[in-house]
Formats: C-alpha cells, sequence, structure tokens
C-alpha cells in the first residue's frame, strides 16, 4: 500500500540519533518492501540540499565517530525507489531553489499537493 | 463492522498534549468497538515504563495519595483493561532499539518489544493509521 510519509519537522534529534528519526524509519520500512514517497515540507526542506554537513560532536573528552549526514541519507532513499518530493514554496521562502538539491528530487507547488496526495491512500503527517 | 486502527506516537511522557489527546483517541476507538495498535517510538517507548512512580505536590498541598498524579503506564493499562472488558485487542510495540538507547526495557504487561517492520505490517492490515510525530 502506498505511504506518503510528510515531513516538516526537520533536525529532530540528529545529533543523538545519527539520522532522522522518519527518514530512519522509511529506510527501515523500505527494506521491508514498503512502497512509500518522502514529501519534505517546512524546514525539512533543507534536507534536500546535497552539500550539508554537521561537525561531529564533541563533549570534554568524547567526540562522536559519525555525524548526521540528512542530505546522503535522503538520496540514499531515493536511490532505493522512494520518490522525494519538496514543496516549492516551502524552498522559496529559505533561499534553496537555487541551491545545489538532491537530483532526483521532485519539486511541487502547494497547489499541486491536492494531486499528489490522491496518489497515496495513505499520508502520514510527522 | 470491527475495524482496526493503528496509532505512532513519538513523544515522551510528561511532555505534550498530544499524547493525551492520542490516547483519548484510542480510547474512544475501543469503546467503538474497534482493535487498536499503537507502536510507540523514540520517546514515547517510556510511556509504559513500570517504574513510573507518582509524587507528593507541596505546590499542590496534597500528600502522594492525595495528589494521586497521573501516569502514563496507569492510563495505558486502563486502556488495556477496557480493552479486554470490551472484548477487543489492544496490541502495543515498543521500538525496541528506540527502548535499549533510554534504558526502558521494563514495561507494564501487555507491552511487546518491535521493529518499524512491525509499524508497517500493522498499518498495511489496518482500516487507518494515524500518526502523530514530536515536533
Amino acid at each position: 500500500m502506498k505511504t506518503l510519509q510528510v515531513l516538516e519537522t526537520a533536525y529532530r534529534a540528529t545529533v543523538e540519533e545519527q539520522d532522522d528519526t522518519i527518514v530512519w524509519l522509511s529506510h527501515a520500512i523500505r527494506a521491508a518492501g514498503g512502497e512509500l514517497g518522502l514529501l519534505l515540507t517546512g524546514n525539512a526542506v533543507c534536507y534536500a540540499v546535497t552539500e550539508q554537513s554537521a561537525p561531529a560532536l564533541t563533549l570534554g573528552s568524547w567526540t562522536q565517530s559519525h555525524a548526521a549526514n540528512l542530505g546522503a541519507d535522503v538520496a540514499a532513499l531515493a536511490a532505493k525507489g522512494v520518490p522525494v518530493y519538496a514543496v516549492e514554496e516551502d524552498l522559496e521562502e529559505r533561499g534553496l531553489l537555487d541551491a545545489r538539491l538532491l537530483e532526483a528530487l521532485t519539486v511541487v507547488p502547494q497547489a499541486q499537493l491536492p494531486r499528489l496526495f490522491e496518489e497515496y491512500p495513505r499520508v502520514w503527517k510527522w | 463492522m470491527t475495524t482496526t486502527l493503528t496509532f505512532a506516537i513519538m513523544d515522551a511522557p510528561f511532555e505534550n498534549s498530544r499524547t493525551v489527546t492520542m490516547f483519548r483517541i484510542m480510547e474512544a476507538a475501543l469503546e467503538a468497538g474497534h482493535d487498536v495498535n499503537v507502536f510507540a517510538y523514540e520517546g514515547a517507548v517510556a510511556l509504559p515504563f513500570a517504574r513510573q512512580a507518582p509524587h507528593a505536590n507541596a505546590v499542590h498541598g496534597r500528600d502522594t495519595a492525595a495528589e494521586n498524579h497521573p501516569l502514563p503506564r496507569v492510563w495505558i493499562e486502563a486502556l488495556f483493561a477496557l480493552a479486554a472488558a470490551r472484548g477487543r485487542k489492544l496490541d502495543w510495540v515498543n521500538c525496541g532499539l528506540c527502548v535499549d538507547e533510554r534504558g526502558v526495557g521494563e514495561a507494564i504487561a501487555g507491552v511487546r518489544r518491535g521493529t518499524p517492520v512491525d509499524f508497517w505490517k500493522m498499518s498495511v492490515d489496518s482500516g487507518n493509521t494515524l500518526t502523530a510525530g514530536t515536533r
């Protein structure tokens, strides 16, 4: 059953988890054969920017081994056959329309969202 | 006609009213004769943590018994009891990795450990799924 993951809350616990929890969940479901799409909205459109990186956290003598790489994680999801969409107006108001974005990204104007939702029997908002 | 409904929740206990709202929807679903699946993800896996304890409240001027502080694990026990009384099924799955990283493996009876695949399977077999992510 096709399910659209609508992701709005961005960088939620990405330091502790070393990933985005919903992108990770999507990877796990896809690996189990789930048919998903991922729609990035609000601040989560930043995940479509390919050239982003978070430095590994250091606290005292402790250093993180693997910082989250959201751009790569979303690209990997796309490579597994998950269509990735981003809301055009949310990209525009963050000045990201001209940024280097995920190659497989489909930019969707707000007015076309209902048509996108119709393609998916289930829509989950996160 | 009985429908199975699946809920995915993420908020940790004592942090957000979304959790209470979801519990109320689950209760209404059980009362209406539906089966309920719950997938607790991230902080929500602490909702059925067995060691939650009530406390007194000096600001309220009440001791522990009088304060009768709400505990999510007790609410979940009440939902399990309601499901049993109505002859319905409540299946609560805690994300196992989320449990491990928080050290909250000691859950109340009825809660089982699972993975996102359990969530996907529950959803596929359900009439509908409602998600409530942490914001």
